[in-house]
C-alpha cells in the first residue's frame, strides 16, 4: 500500500471519526480480551506448576494396602507391610530403578507436640529417610547437610530439620548444627537445615518436617525393618508407570499377593500428575482462546457492519469515482484496505493495552513476592502474532462484503442516488 | 468520433418493459459541438449515459473512436472512460470532503499519477476555468457556477477526446449558464468534441448542431 493510497483511505476515514473510533473499540476490546484470557490461564498454569516443584518427572511412590483377592491360603482383606529387605531385593533385581528410597513417617497429623529444644516445643512430621530422597525430591540444604550413607549404616541418631522446625525450636541466628533436640524424648543431633523447593501447602509440609536416617528411625520408634512406603525414580527415558507396574508384580510374588490384585498396592507418580495438570491447562488454554476469539470476532463483525453502512451512505461518492475511471477492483481494494486499516490499528491498540496490562499485573505480583497459585502471567509471542494474523485475514474477509456491495450498484444508479 | 446504429434501450419497471430508445442512428464527428434537445423523459440522459458507458444498451451498435463499445466489462469501461471521456453533470457531482483541486485531480489518481504531478495539473486546469484562487476550497464554500467550472476542469484533466455534459446549466441562473456555456465552447475550440444535453433553447442555439429527440427517436439531427 503506497502513501498515496493510504492518504486517500485516511481522507475517507476521517469523514466520520466517531464511527471509525467506535468500530475500532470493538476489535481492540476483543483482542485485549484474548491477550488477557491467555495470560490469565498461563498465570494459573505457572502457579500450579510451581506448586508441584521440581520433583523428578519420572518419580513416584508405592505403598502397601489391603489384598482384595484370596490367594495361597490367605483370605482377602489381609494387611501386610513392606520392609528393608524388599527394598534391597528390588534394588538388586529391577534394573530400571535409578533411585529407590524407603520411607517411614511418624507424627504430623496426630498433632501432639513431639519435638522440643530448650523450652521451645512443636508438632512436626518425623520421617525416616535415606540419602536417595533428595535425588527424587530435591530440597535446598541451607545449613549443614542431609542424611548420608554412614548415618544409615551406623544408625546414627541425627536429623536434618525443615526451616520451620528451626525457627520454632531455635532462637533467630542460633547455629543449630550439633545441637541435640528431643524427639519423643529421644535426643537427636541436628546435622542440617533444609528449605522446601515446592510452593504452598506442599512446601509448608516439608518445612515442618524432621528427617532422620531410616535405620535410626526404625530403631528409635520400634519399627523393626518395616517401612511405610517408598519413593522411586526410574532411569532416564524409562516411564515411571511401567517401572511401578514391574515393581508391583515382583512384590506381589514376594508378598504372596494374587497377580491380578489391583488393590494390594497403592501408588502415584509425577508422570500421571503432570499429564493431568497438562490436560487441565490445555483445556483451560483452549477455553480462554475460544472466549477471546469470540470477542475478537464480535468486534470484527462490528467493523464489517459499520463498513456496510458507510459504503451504503457513500454510494453516490463511489458512483462519482467510478464515472471518473475507478475500476471495480480499485474500489474493492479501497474498501478492503479501509476495513483492514481500521482492524489492524484497532488490533495493535488492543494488543498494546493487553500486553501493558499483563506487564503491570506481572510487576505487581512480583512486588508482592511471587507466590500462590497465580503467578507470572505471560502471553506468548505466538499467541499475539497468531491473533494478529487472524485479525488480518478476518479484516480482509470482513471487507469483502461491503466492498462487493459497493460495486454491485451500477455506476449510473449510484450517481442518480441523492 | 461517435457512431450509433439503431441503438435501442428499455427499462424494466414493475414487470413492464418500457422502450426508452427506439432505434437511434447518429454520427458525431471529432471536434463537433453538439446539443441534444428534447422534452423531459424523451430519453436524452439515457442516450448520454450509453455514450458515457455508464449504462448498457440492448440492441444496435456503438463505436467510439472506432472501437466497438458493447457488453464491456466494468473494468474495460472504466479504462475507456478515463481515456476518452469527461463528464459534466447537472448536480456537479463533486466529492464534498475534497477541495477543488483534489476533486479536479481525482481522475488522475485512478490513472496512478503521483500526487505532486496531480496537483500541478489540477492547478493548471483550475487556472483555465478562472478558479485558481479557489483551489483549496471545499465545494460547500462555492457557488453553483463555480462548482460547475470545477467539474469542467475535472472533466478536462485527463485530456479526454469527448466531453459529455448532462444539463450542465440546469441548476444555474441564466447569467452563470452563459458563462458555463462559454467555457464549454472554449473547450470545444481547443479541439474537444462536446455533447451537451439540454432542454433550453438558448443553450442549444449556441451550439453548432442540434439533435432533437422525441419519444425515444431522433426527429432532426
Ligand atoms: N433506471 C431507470 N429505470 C426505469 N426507468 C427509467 C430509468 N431511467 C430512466 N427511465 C425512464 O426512461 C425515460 C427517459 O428518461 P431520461 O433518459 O432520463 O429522460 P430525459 O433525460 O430526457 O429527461 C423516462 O420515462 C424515465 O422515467
Ligand atoms: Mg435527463
Amino acid at each position: 500500500m503506497d502513501k498515496d493510497v493510504l492518504k486517500e483511505i485516511l481522507s475517507v476515514m476521517v469523514q466520520n471519526p466517531m464511527r471509525t473510533i467506535l468500530s475500532m473499540i470493538g476489535v481492540a476490546w476483543g483482542i485485549f480480551m484474548l491477550v488477557i484470557m491467555m495470560a490469565a490461564s498461563s498465570g494459573l498454569e505457572n502457579g500450579v506448576k510451581a506448586d508441584i516443584g521440581n520433583r523428578a518427572a519420572n518419580s513416584g511412590g508405592v505403598w502397601s494396602m489391603m489384598t482384595s483377592i484370596p490367594y495361597k491360603g490367605f483370605k482377602r482383606g489381609r494387611r501386610f507391610d513392606m520392609d528393608m529387605d524388599d527394598i534391597q531385593f528390588l534394588e538388586e533385581n529391577v534394573q530400571e530403578i535409578d533411585v529407590i528410597s524407603p520411607r517411614c513417617q511418624a507424627g504430623g497429623w496426630q498433632g501432639g507436640n513431639n519435638a522440643s529444644y530448650d523450652n521451645n516445643t512443636g508438632s512436626f512430621n518425623i520421617y525416616g529417610e535415606t540419602p536417595g530422597l533428595v535425588e527424587i525430591q530435591p530440597m535446598n540444604i541451607t545449613q549443614g547437610r542431609f542424611i548420608n550413607a554412614a548415618d544409615i549404616k551406623d544408625e546414627r541418631k541425627v536429623c536434618s530439620i525443615g526451616k520451620k522446625v528451626f525457627t520454632t525450636l531455635f532462637v533467630k541466628g542460633e547455629n543449630p548444627i550439633g545441637k541435640y533436640i528431643q524427639i519423643n524424648n529421644v535426643n537427636v543431633q541436628v546435622i542440617g537445615v533444609i528449605a522446601s523447593m515446592k510452593e504452598g501447602d506442599d512446601s509448608a509440609e516439608e518445612n515442618e518436617s524432621i528427617f532422620m536416617p531410616i535405620t535410626a528411625f526404625q530403631r528409635t520408634f520400634n519399627y523393626g525393618k518395616t517401612i511405610g512406603w517408598f519413593s522411586v525414580k526410574s532411569v532416564d527415558g524409562y516411564p515411571i508407570s511401567k517401572l511401578q507396574d514391574e515393581i508391583k508384580s515382583k512384590l506381589k510374588i514376594r508378598k504372596s499377593v494374587h497377580p491380578a490384585d489391583q488393590r494390594a498396592f497403592g501408588s502415584w507418580n509425577m508422570e500421571e500428575e503432570l499429564a493431568d495438570v497438562n490436560t487441565l491447562f490445555a483445556s483451560l488454554r483452549f477455553i480462554s482462546f475460544s472466549v477471546g476469539i469470540l470477542a475478537l470476532f464480535a468486534g470484527i463483525i462490528g467493523i464489517g457492519n459499520i463498513m456496510l453502512v458507510s459504503v451504503t451512505e457513500r454510494t453516490k461518492e463511489i458512483g462519482i469515482r467510478r464515472a471518473l475511471g475507478a475500476a471495480p477492483s480499485v474500489i474493492i481494494k479501497q474498501i478492503i484496505s479501509e476495513t483492514l486499516l481500521i482492524t489492524i490499528v484497532a488490533g495493535l491498540l488492543g494488543i498494546f493495552f493487553g500486553v501493558l496490562t499483563v506487564e503491570l499485573l506481572n510487576n505487581t505480583l512480583a512486588a508482592m513476592g511471587d507466590s500462590g497459585s497465580f503467578r507470572n502471567p505471560t502471553v506468548s509471542f505466538n499467541v499475539v502474532f497468531g491473533s494478529f494474523l487472524i485479525l488480518i485475514v478476518a479484516g480482509v474477509f470482513t471487507g469483502l462484503l461491503p466492498a462487493y456491495s459497493a460495486v454491485r450498484v451500477k455506476p449510473i444508479d449510484a450517481l442518480r442516488k441523492e | 468520433m461517435i457512431l450509433l446504429e439503431n441503438i435501442t434501450k428499455s427499462y424494466e419497471v414493475g414487470g413492464n418493459s418500457i422502450q426508452v430508445l427506439k432505434g437511434i442512428d447518429l454520427n458525431i464527428k471529432s471536434g463537433e459541438l453538439v446539443s441534444i434537445m428534447g422534452s423531459s423523459g424523451s430519453g436524452k440522459s439515457t442516450l448520454l449515459n450509453i455514450l458515457g458507458m455508464l449504462d448498457n444498451y440492448d440492441g444496435g451498435a456503438y463505436a467510439l473512436d472506432g472501437k466497438l463499445i458493447k457488453d464491456l466489462s466494468e473494468k474495460k469501461a472504466a479504462i475507456y472512460r478515463s481515456q476518452f471521456l469527461g463528464f459534466v453533470f447537472q448536480s456537479f457531482n463533486l466529492i464534498n470532503f475534497k477541495t477543488a483541486w483534489e476533486n479536479v485531480s481525482l481522475p488522475l489518481y485512478y490513472q496512478k499519477v503521483p500526487r505532486s504531478k496531480r496537483k500541478e495539473l489540477a492547478l493548471q486546469r483550475l487556472e483555465e476555468v478562472g478558479l485558481l484562487d479557489w483551489a483549496e476550497h471545499l465545494p460547500s464554500e462555492m457557488s453553483g457556477g463555480q462548482k460547475q467550472r470545477v467539474a469542467i476542469a475535472r472533466a478536462l484533466i485527463a485530456d479526454p477526446k469527448v466531453i459529455l455534459a448532462d444539463e450542465p446549466t440546469g441548476a444555474l441562473d441564466s447569467i452563470t449558464s452563459m458563462e458555463v456555456l462559454d467555457l464549454l465552447k472554449k473547450v470545444n475550440a481547443a479541439g474537444k468534441t462536446v455533447i451537451i444535453v439540454t432542454h433550453e433553447n438558448e443553450i442549444a442555439a449556441e451550439t453548432e448542431r442540434i439533435i432533437r429527440l422525441k419519444d425515444g427517436r431522433i426527429i432532426s439531427a
